[in-house]
């Protein structure tokens, strides 16, 4: 097994208009998606959905010591990063078929495999 | 020494891709795999030659190459977290479901599988599956592409890393995926396939050694596959194209047309074996692919004893087939051109000028090359000149810019 990480990105401002029947329908898509992955053998690890990009704090620069704080999103794009999950999967096939069935409004997914440490 | 060496060198060239295959499944690591699959062919230098060349030399070192991986990973206590991957495919349920849904099991055809795995990109994919299943070496996959060795090194090796750590199996795909994963190797070697039938670049046109391997390719593949129609379709379109090829170049090197070709010199043997293959993926049940129906054109084509006998009409019938399966603008310009032998120049230039504007064309050579050539046959000189003159900049192969230089200065004599 090989855990990945999703990526949720999509259009924030179709989001932020989203009706509390809107929400609803879309957690209920989740939790069927959480049935679905355990029903294939996956394993969902963790996942959240993100507060808008608008809220973000970006801090860099740690390694001078001296670390800049700035308002906003690491990097500026039209599909931001809106929700996670951490996933274990048998294999990147498997891993890709869970992207498919996952409920995305717009946008996509990005499937990035996370480092195994425990060999070694 | 020389007869176990001869023996070593010409198991290596014939059964390496195999070997190495192989040892992949076994070691779940493609790095590991190439290593131990070396120290194989290493240890027959010695063994062969004291023991005598074996009966199944492929056999023999796959065994020997298998047996260090296991060896090797049982000893190395920092290769411990891949043991799993060794045990795991015998053991979860979920493998042995995955098993069933297989439709053949073949490590070389694995190993296809993943090299043109959908989460590589496709340069990736034709980079992988040349080196690690047709063995070929990276300077001359390199030189197929006119990429630099390192380049194509790193590409070779950033798709490795990536097959790893994404973990991209060596499994065959699951039943409802192999139809689209099926195709993605198809287009890996009908790409190859095409980058030597008419090189990008330099003077000769057809770079044989390519043309050659993607026919191995395609044949591997079908004995792989046997009986799908778009494998034995895309087998068929090669074999049938690359039977043409000393008829493409005259004795001065320049380019000839497919209506000024000298048919005797097609490759008969080809020709024969393709349009049996043609037929035959035709004909089988449900709605014919891309490759198939490329055969078919490519087919009525070999069929005609001279230029003038082309049954134009069906290989406009046949380009609205394949449009239909394969919506592309350059497949659209394809029927022009047959449009124009079928029916006039008039009508075809309708058809092009309707794709003019697409900009996925606005860089194809073949787009103005194409309508250039209707112009002057409709007489309309100047601009046909205009359009010769956008085809010369886009041009990168030394033959056709030879043609195409020839046309422009007739249509301004005209």
């Amino acid at each position: 097994m090989a855990k990945y990480l999703y990526l949720i990105h999509g259009d924030e401002a179709a989001m932020a208009t989203a009706t509390p029947e809107d929400w609803q329908l879309m957690m209920k898509a989740h939790g069927e998606f959480a049935e679905q992955v355990a029903s294939r053998g996956g394993q969902i690890l963790g996942g959240e959905a993100l507060a808008p990009t608008a809220t973000a704090t970006s801090v860099r620069g740690q390694t001078s010591g001296q670390s800049v704080v700035t308002d906003g999103p690491f990097a500026e794009a039209k599909e931001a990063l809106g929700g996670f999950y951490l996933i274990e999967a048998k294999d990147l096939d498997q891993a890709i078929e869970f992207a498919k069935i996952l409920p995305v409004a717009t946008g996509g997914v990005e499937v990035r495999p996370v480092v195994d440490t425990s060999g070694g | 020494m020389t007869a176990t060496s001869d023996a070593v060198a010409d198991a290596y060239r014939r059964e390496w891709a195999s070997v190495l295959a192989a040892t992949v499944r076994a070691a779940g690591d493609i790095d590991l795999a190439e290593e131990w699959v070396q120290e194989a062919f290493t240890k027959a230098l010695v063994d062969w030659d004291a023991n005598g060349v074996p009966d199944r030399p492929g056999a023999w070192l796959t065994t020997t190459a298998k047996r260090k991986a296991l060896d090797q990973l049982r000893r190395a206590s920092t290769l411990r977290r891949k043991l799993p991957l060794l045990v795991e495919p015998k053991t979860s349920a979920d493998s042995a479901e995955r098993e069933e849904t297989s439709v053949i099991a073949d490590d070389r055809l694995r190993l296809m599988f993943t090299c043109c795995h959908p989460a590589l990109a496709t340069e990736t994919q034709v980079a992988l599956t040349l080196r690690l299943v047709c063995g070929l070496p990276t300077g001359d996959i390199a030189s197929a592409f006119l990429v630099s060795d390192s380049t194509m090194a790193a590409r070779i090796t950033r798709g490795k890393k990536k097959i790893q750590s994404a973990r991209i199996p060596f499994t065959m795909p699951r039943a409802d995926d192999l139809r689209e994963r099926l195709d993605a190797v198809l287009t890996v070697i009908h790409l190859f396939f095409t980058a030597g039938h008419t090189a990008s670049s330099g003077d000769t046109l057809v770079n044989r050694e390519v043309t050659v391997r993607s026919i191995e390719l395609g044949r591997l593949l079908s004995s792989l596959v046997p009986g799908d129609p778009e494998v034995d379709g895309l087998l068929a379109l090669m074999l049938l194209t690359d039977a043409r090829r000393d008829a493409r170049i005259d004795s001065a090197g320049d380019l000839v047309l497919l209506d000024q070709q000298d048919r005797s010199t097609w490759d008969s043997a080809q020709l024969i074996e393709g349009v049996s293959l043609a037929a035959a993926s035709l004909q089988r049940p449900g709605p014919p692919g891309r490759f198939a129906l490329q055969a078919a054109i490519a087919r009525v084509h070999a069929a005609a004893q001279t230029a003038a006998a082309t049954d134009w009409h069906e290989i406009v019938y046949l380009y609205d087939e394949l449009l239909v399966v394969w919506p592309s603008p350059v497949v659209a310009l394809n029927r022009a051109v047959a449009v124009s032998r079928a029916v006039g120049p008039e009508e075809a230039l309708a058809a092009v000028e309707l794709l003019s504007d697409n900009p996925l064309l606005a860089k194809y050579l073949y787009l103005w090359s194409t309508r250039a050539d209707l112009l002057r046959q409709l007489g309309r000189y100047e601009e046909a000149a205009q359009d010769y003159r956008q085809a010369l900049t886009l041009v990168e192969n030394g033959a056709e810019r030879q043609f195409l230089q020839g046309r422009l200065t007739m249509v301004r004599r005209s």
